[in-house]
This record gives structure tokens, sequence and C-alpha cells, in this order.
């Protein structure tokens, strides 16, 4: 069992590895997902001028740039393989459980990374208060895992349907809005100066998603995958 | 054939008690009584979606095209059921809120509700091959029927909300309502029930006998 174990994590890092180097090789993914979020970002701030913004839209405006940037390039994973004709390859080469682990750590990363630019400058833009900067970015690194374990699994299902991109945000929307709704009241609190005692069941409530997500996605993940 | 008449003759019953007796909470008042359907059609429809699950798994299992069928004829009384409580529920809100729509916890819950049902016909469409259809959806019907859970009972706890939470069960599980309330809510709640169970019969008998159609085992 050990060894088997000690197997899943070699070959998902194996499958990890092949699409991060794919990914340096044209950026298309990073591009895509860093151009949405800084526009989305840019479109926010010029439209508010130097408007004054309570906590509550605060919050609300971060996840609505995070949530689109997310949309935007996190189907490109399973998208890619079908377009590029690689999946049947990948399928014989690979274990599912593997393949979806890769992919579920690749997806983390290219949104760890966009957050990594685009958070800074959304405090920068909007003049918001920064005095809960560590737990701002607890909540930031949960929502994250939550958003890429509610959509890894979607982005399959789509990459094999003939309206991918539409699709995506359509299928991902009703699964994400739970998340959205705790993330936006979590950052609105946070934000607001609260500590962090007060969104512990807000946190509780996210990490039990991404739990919950992440072990229906294993489970389901096989029969999307052969299909 | 008899259990039928037995139907329209409770629902006709019940339909009578409800507004004869008094309304069943007293600070709200007449508008109360929406209480004995539109907390049936809200339990039909996340019925209705666990049964569309509950096919869809066995779909994956047995790769049999009737329970493909039938999970989408689950998903689709779910769809129907879930307009319903929506609307009943926004006259509720009108009257005792003062607006239709005001994304309390509740209804935010029964929007997604409608949006899944609206994802899951999307999907449908967007993929030609029957079998890839059914495989696919299914996995998806599964999937969103994980997060019901978390829409029933976890995010209106921690979401501040208006939603009437005592009406049925108080915080200690107990029932709230008084005897005759009782007996007519559940009678309801019986009677749609079976009204569902006659309506997804139909369809079942019809699937069945099209795929044998198909086949040519008729």
């Amino acid at each position: 069992m050990a060894d088997n174990n000690a197997g899943l994590v070699s070959k998902s890092l194996a499958v990890y590895v092949k699409d991060l180097r794919l990914e340096l090789r044209t950026r298309s993914g990073l591009n895509a997902i860093f151009m949405f979020g800084i526009t989305t970002l840019a479109l926010v701030s010029f439209s508010l001028g130097q408007a004054l913004l309570e906590p509550k839209v605060l919050g609300a405006l971060f996840w609505i740039i995070i949530f689109f940037s997310a949309m935007s390039g996190l189907s490109q994973v399973f998208v890619r393989e079908e377009e590029a004709q690689t999946a049947l390859t990948l399928r014989l080469t690979a274990d599912p459980d593997a393949v979806f682990w890769g992919k579920l750590i690749f997806n983390l990363t290219l949104l760890i990374i966009m957050a990594a630019v685009i958070t800074p400058l959304f405090f920068i833009l909007t003049d918001a208060p920064t005095a809960g900067a560590i737990n701002f970015l607890l909540i930031l690194v949960i929502g994250i895992i939550d958003l890429c374990a509610a959509t890894t699994l979607v982005a399959a299902i789509i990459a094999k349907s003939s309206v991918k991109g539409a699709l995506f945000a359509v299928l991902s929307f009703p699964i994400l809005i739970p998340i959205l709704i705790a993330l936006t009241l979590a950052s609105e609190k946070i934000l607001a100066g609260e500590s962090i005692g007060e969104i512990s069941k807000l946190l509780q409530f996210l990490i039990a998603y991404a739990v919950i997500m992440i072990t229906a996605s294993v489970m389901l993940f096989k029969y999307v995958w052969q299909e | 054939m008899w259990w039928k008449s037995l139907i329209f003759l409770a629902m006709s019953v019940i339909i009578w008690f409800s507004f004869t007796t008094p309304a069943p909470q007293q600070q709200i008042g007449e508008a109360s009584r929406i209480f004995y359907y539109h907390i049936p059609q809200a339990w039909i429809c996340v019925i209705a979606f666990a049964m569309s699950a509950y096919f869809s798994i066995k779909y994956l299992r047995k790769r049999n095209a009737l329970n493909d069928d039938l999970a989408v004829e689950s998903a689709r009384l779910g769809l129907l059921f879930c307009i319903l409580a929506t609307v009943t529920g926004a006259i509720f809100a009108k009257v005792t809120w003062g607006a239709f729509w005001n994304w309390d916890p509740r209804q935010t819950s029964i929007f997604i509700l409608l949006l899944i049902y609206g994802a899951y016909f999307a999907l449908r469409s967007a993929i030609e091959d029957e079998e890839r259809r059914a495989a696919l959806s299914s996995v998806y019907a599964i999937f969103a029927f994980v997060t019901v859970p978390f829409l029933v009972f976890v995010l209106p706890r921690i979401v501040p909300s208006l939603h009437p939470t005592d009406s049925v069960i108080n915080k200690d599980l107990k029932f709230t309502m008084g005897l005759q309330v009782r007996t007519i809510f559940f009678s309801s709640l019986t009677v749609f029930t079976l009204i569902f169970v006659w309506i997804f019969n139909i369809l079942k008998r019809y699937h069945i006998i099209r795929r044998k159609m198909e086949t040519g085992t008729i």
C-alpha cells in the first residue's frame, strides 16, 4: 500500500511537471489568466475612480476579479489535451488518479501565481486597509484551493463537449456560489478590521467544502477521463 | 388505479382544510397558508435531485441507457417543482418582507438549484454522442448533488437570514406546530410526493416502451 501511494505521488508529479514544462514553453494559460485579471482589475479601478469603498464592496469586487480570471484559464489544462489530441496517449500511460492530482496541482500553481500579482495591485489601486493582511492571505489561500477543487472536474467534463469556453463558466458557477458567498463575507469582515475568530465558522465551511469536492472529484474523475 | 382517485380526493380535502382552518402562523397570518404548498414543493425538488443523482450513479455502474433516461426525467420534474417553489416563495417574500426577491440564504439556495438544473441541460445539449452525453451529465449530476447538503443545511446557518427557521422544526429538533396544522402539512407532503411518484412512473413506463421499440423487442 505504501508503495502504491508513493507511486501515485511520483506519477502525479510527473503529470504536473509535464504540464508545467508545456506551460513554460508557450505560457498561454498563464498569459490568458494574467491579462484577464489585470484587465478586470483595471476596469474596476478605472470605473470607480477615487471613490472610497466600504469593506463590503471591496470584498465582493476582489472575488469577482479572481473568479473571472480563474474562469478564463482553469479549463485550459484539459482543453489543451483534447485539442492537441494528446489525451489518448496520456490515458494510456498514466492512471486517472495521477492525472487528476497533477492537473489539480497545476491549476493551483496557475491561480497562486495570478493571485500573487493581482492581490497587491488590488490593494494599491483601491487603497484597501492592510491591517489584517495576514488573515486576508489565509482566506485567499483557502479560497484558491476551493476554486481549484470545485472546477478541475468540471474542466475535464467540458473538454469533451462542443462549446467548451462558455460551458465552463455555466457549469462551474452554481458549484462556486456557496464558496464565493463565504469568501466575500469572510474578506469583508477581515477588511473591516475584525479578528480571525469572527470568521472561523466560514473558514470551517470553506475547508469542508474543498475536502468534499476533492473527494467527489477523485471518485468521479475516471468516468470522465475514460470517455 | 384506486390510489390515483384517492390522490384526487385527498388533494381536494387538503385544499379545503388549508383555507378553512386558522392560519398556521399567528404572526404572519393568512399568508402563512402558502406553507402547506411551498414546503412540499421544495421537498419534491430536493427529492427529485437526489433521484437524479441516484440514477446517474446507477448509469455509471451498469451503463444501461434507461437509467440515463430516468435521471433526465427526475431532473426535469425537479426543475418544474423548483420553479414552483421559487415562485411561491417569492410571493410569500413579497407579502411578509415587502420584496419578491432579497437574496435571503434560502432564496440563494433555490436559485443555485435552478442554475444547476439549467447547467445540467446545457451540458446535455452540448454533447452529441449519446453515451458520452449520458456519462458526462451523470458525473455532473452527482458532483452537483454533493453540494446540496451545504446549500440546504449549512449555508442558511452561517449567513444572516429572514426565513422562518422554526416553522417546522425548532433548534431542539421538536415540532413547533399544533396537531391540526401538523396533520394538514404532512398530508400535503404525502400527497405531493404521491403525485410526483405517479408522474415519474408514467414517464418511466414511456421510456421502457421507447427503448424496447428502439431495439425491436416489441
